[in-house]
């Protein structure tokens, strides 16, 4: 009778409790395993190569020669004249770096401030009709880029749009030259990224508390002041986030300086793909694509480390 | 400890003593639970200690945090125990996925599934339990007429109302036949009117049912109405099992008497024979619970019912004066003040015969005969 | 001024109203007239001579567009599949569940595409598969552009499906359970089915952003390669005619398309 009441063995339960987690934990590593592992080998693995790249020297036809060299980081500010071998300053590379951030800083300018009155104004609009507002503005962030600044481009070339229009007004004679200039490029970033800037802003803004709003003008305060002293300080979370949407893609910008450019006003996108072109210097692009990076990663880490330290306070 | 003797002491009315000469449905043998480790553990149970019978309505009844929502997540499988034995029907099923297990359970959100219609909700436990089609489709039908929702079969389960939903919800869980059916709270997010509904609709389904029904909830009335037995948790612990009766007029403990009704403590020291001197100037006879031997300081509870207001100076009443009187209808609650300083209150009917009282007035609390218990602590 | 305040409507600012409306042109007008001018009969890009189907006609018999097509649509295709699948997985092993141990940089792997510039991955993506093409001999032909392209649609594909699981109730799947459905027909009766539109959003998104993807193509494509991005770019450095504005509206409808369907889908589930 004892012998056949005497349960079978069973694990203690808390070691049950420890094995079904770790089991648990287990399969759920196992499902995020194929996403890790393609990212991992051909996005990850990719970006060690140019840091690899990045110290050799360059192959006469473009590609690589296996020999370590801090060239790539070097030429970026100088360049050895061929005879003496002396290093001396070159900022052309510089100048590129500089004017791209001069670009990025000006489109997410541009954008902020047509950007935020959009947003606020879609925020205040009726449910049905934000709705129609936001799918508006998404329907361009997810549209083909190359599409869009082709469309700029007829817009603005000689024979475009803009110049038709003033002409036919008789307000000029001459078509005022807009392709291929500063302003193209300018005038395309900002078009390409607009909805970078108007959807976070959104975001941030439909949460606003308009009962905020209206203690402040219950306590005397003018429009302005409501803005300047209510709406933009509640709204901050999602200005920050727009202009980093706005100044990381602007920055490495590549096809818009392209197309609207003309060659002549390059960006930091521009160059780097340059350089891996055939018979280019590779570990000049891979050097210069790693310190695009870089920054990029500074800003959002900055980002990042502001925002999760300021979510437990407010 | 303590919880292991309480199961003894419920006295021997009919039913439970059918329920526990029987062999019990579910038991809860030593069960503890602790969330996290080290200092941020956390003892959601502790060891606790019930039997439930056949065909018995067992709630257990507690504040929020008392762990009576992990004992249910415990005996359901969607967690398991840190030490001890959940069986059922004598075999310990602590270990077992809930999909393995007999018992289903009324969600508080009713979890009903929003991508299938009424009727797919009701059939979905048998046919994962494999039924052949045309017994699901019976069942269902059967079921869905015991809750009395047939017209509402092929509805989707967005389009019912929240008192339709709870009785889908029920058909549900009760279509597969379980020996066990837990309910979490089911009747809380229903308005005044459908939970009396619901409460009275309840009782019929387990008595034309006959399936064990276990009922969390914290409110107090419900519990009192519905159940066979009641089990009060705190802490994490089983303070007392027994009926409502049980509960409410033989209270073990400060916490269970205070958290059922209202109810009033006077201190004392213990004399022999059952009887206290209370502080406030009188011996009461007083019964101890089963199995405690009481000495020195004691507490003792009696109900707002069992004592009247006779004019001052009666034999053997409590001496004070009325502080307040409330007015509720069919009663009058007063609020004395003896003669220690401690507030009592007597619920007085309200009948032409009843004198009041006016504030002020200097008056005697009489306590019935056997009223007065004392508590464990 | 101060007088024309007495019925004053607090969200109201000035300006901003016509600002809105300056940038929904700004927005529009560019796309809007490109497409117009795909309707043009005439053969020059921008003067405009009477309404027509011509320029589509023509798009439509080119051969080269053809080609292009079949290839957009096998890179976005599969590309989508791989990383909808993945992604899916990946949403389920990371979401609702107790933390593990690398949960965290795991979920910081998975976004790595979008916090890389584009122009970065590009070169990066090209230098890798031509170092296993010279030291391994190794090359998927299409299969690169597949593989490249996947990457950075995996993020995509995740976002809309974590939101949606976030979302999702853990007491359904405790229902299922309850009422004897094993862990694998609670995922295939219960959580499947309830995923769905996060799942078709994240595939749509993927699609859209494999179908557009210019950058990464251009640099990682190998000869025969041609997507239809790539062949607009080709067209534009040779005379332009409308036809280019009709590849492009066709180009921009599959986008308006996608784009509208997914956001009604999310729409409606929401209410």
């Amino acid at each position: 009778m004892a012998a056949t009441d005497t349960p079978p063995p069973a694990p203690s339960l808390p070691s049950f409790e420890a094995e079904a987690q770790t089991r648990a934990a287990r399969r759920n590593r196992l499902l995020t395993l194929p996403a890790l592992l393609i990212i991992g080998i051909f996005g990850v693995l990719p970006l060690l190569i140019i840091l690899v790249y990045s110290f050799l020297e360059a192959g006469p036809y473009g590609g690589v020669v296996w020999n370590f060299s801090t060239e790539a980081y070097v030429n970026f500010l100088f360049q050895a004249d061929i005879f003496s071998d002396k290093l001396t300053f070159a900022p052309a590379y510089l100048l590129i770096y500089l004017r791209s951030f001069l670009f990025a800083v000006a489109t997410t300018l541009v954008c902020l401030i047509l950007g935020f009155p959009t947003a606020y104004f879609m925020a205040t609009r009726p449910p049905r009709q934000r709705n129609l507002w936001v799918l508006l503005i998404t329907i361009p962030f997810w549209s083909n880029l190359l599409v869009r600044t082709l469309a700029i481009m007829f817009i603005i070339r000689d024979e475009g749009l803009i110049n038709s229009i003033l002409m036919g007004m008789g307000v000029i004679d001459h078509p005022i030259t807009m392709l291929y200039t500063n302003f193209a490029v300018l005038l395309g970033l900002l078009y390409a990224f607009l909805p970078f800037m108007v959807l976070p802003l959104y975001a941030s803004l439909e949460k606003l508390d308009f009962r905020l709003v209206e203690a402040a003008y219950d306590l005397y305060a003018t429009r302005w002041r409501v803005l300047w002293r209510v709406i933009v300080p509640a709204s901050l979370p999602g200005i920050v986030a727009g202009c980093l949407l706005v100044f990381i893609p602007t920055l490495g910008a590549y096809v818009t300086p392209l197309i609207l450019g003309g060659g002549t006003h390059l960006m930091i996108g521009d160059l780097i793909a340059q350089q891996f072109g055939s018979g280019r210097n590779w570990p000049l692009g891979s050097s210069q694509a790693l310190i695009l990076m870089a920054v990029v990663l500074i800003a959002l880490f900055v980002y990042v480390r502001n925002t999760t330290g300021r979510t437990p306070h407010g | 400890m303590q919880a292991a003797k309480l199961g003894a002491e419920t006295s021997p009315r009919e039913r439970e003593g059918a329920a526990q000469e029987a062999a019990p449905v579910i038991s809860i043998r030593e069960v503890s639970k602790v969330f996290g480790q080290g200092v941020a553990a956390f003892t959601a149970l502790d060891r606790v200690q019930i039997d439930i019978g056949q065909n018995e309505f067992f709630t257990l009844l507690g504040p929020s945090g008392c762990g009576k929502t992990t004992l249910l997540r415990l005996i359901a499988g969607f967690d398991y125990p840190t030490m001890g034995e959940i069986r059922l029907f004598g075999q310990d099923i602590a270990r077992q996925p809930p999909f393995k297990r007999p018992i289903n359970t009324v969600f508080q959100n009713y979890a009903l599934f929003p991508h299938m219609t009424v009727g797919q909700n009701v059939g979905f436990g048998l046919e994962m339990l494999g039924r052949p089609k045309a017994e699901i489709a019976g069942r269902v039908d059967e079921m869905l007429r015991l809750v009395r929702m047939e017209a509402l079969k092929d509805r989707r389960t967005s389009e019912i109302s929240g008192g339709q939903q709870q009785r889908v919800a029920l058909a549900r869980a009760l279509a597969p036949q379980p020996k066990v059916l837990l309910l979490d709270e089911p009747l809380s997010a229903l308005d005044y009117k459908l939970r009396k509904e619901m409460q009275i609709e309840l009782k019929r389904l387990q008595h034309e049912t006959g399936i064990t029904f276990i009922f969390v909830t914290h409110d107090q009335e419900e519990a009192l109405t519905m159940s066979d037995r009641i089990a009060v948790m705190s802490g994490g612990r089983v303070l007392q099992i027994g009926s409502a009766h049980d509960i409410y007029e033989r209270p073990t403990e400060r916490f269970v008497a205070n958290f059922i009704g209202e109810t009033n403590f006077l201190e004392g020291q213990v004399q022999g024979g059952g009887s206290v001197a209370l502080d406030a100037g009188s011996v009461v006879p007083a019964l101890p619970p089963e199995g405690f031997a009481p000495s020195g300081r004691v507490t003792v509870v009696i109900r707002p019912e069992h004592a009247r207001l006779v004019p001052s100076g009666t034999a053997g009443s409590l001496a004070g004066t009325v502080s307040n009187a409330v007015y509720f209808g069919t009663d009058t609650h007063y609020h004395v003040t003896l003669g220690d300083g401690s507030e009592f209150m007597v619920r007085q009917q309200n009948s032409r015969a009843s004198a009041s009282h006016e504030i002020g007035a200097p008056v005697g609390v009489a306590i019935d005969e056997g009223a007065a218990r004392m508590l464990r602590d | 001024m101060a007088k024309r305040r007495a019925p004053l409507d607090i969200k109201v600012l000035p300006g901003f109203a016509s600002m809105a409306v300056i940038c929904l042109l700004v927005l529009y007008v560019p796309i809007l007239v490109l497409m117009l001018f795909s309707f043009n009969s005439g053969n020059i890009v921008t003067h405009w001579e009477g309404i027509s189907l011509h320029w589509y006609g023509v798009a439509l018999q080119n051969d080269e567009f053809f080609s292009a097509a079949e290839n957009t649509m096998i890179i976005a295709v599969s590309a989508t599949v791989i990383a909808t699948s993945v992604a899916t997985l990946a949403a389920l092993g990371m979401t609702r569940v107790k933390p593990w141990k690398g949960l965290t940089a795991a979920f910081m792997v998975l976004n790595l595409p979008l916090m890389v510039p584009e122009i970065v991955t590009a070169v990066a993506t090209l230098s890798f598969f031509a170092l296993i093409a010279g030291k391994l001999g190794l090359n998927f032909g299409i299969g690169n552009l597949i593989i490249a392209h996947t990457v950075f649609c995996i993020p995509f594909a995740y976002m809309p499906i974590k939101a949606r699981l976030e979302d999702m109730d853990t007491t359904l799947d405790h229902a299922a359970a309850d009422l004897y459905a094993p862990p694998w027909k609670t995922f295939r009766r219960i959580t499947l089915p309830l995923l769905a539109p996060g799942i078709m959003s994240g595939a749509a998104l993927s699609f859209i952003v494999s179908f557009d993807d210019f950058t990464i193509t251009q640099l990682v494509a190998g000869p025969g390669q041609t997507t239809l991005p790539l062949y607009i770019w080709n067209q534009i450095r040779r005379p332009m005619t409308p036809e280019i504005n009709a590849i492009s509206t066709i180009l921009l409808m599959v986008s308006i398309v996608l784009v509208a369907v997914s956001f009604l889908v999310t729409l409606k589930k929401r209410r």
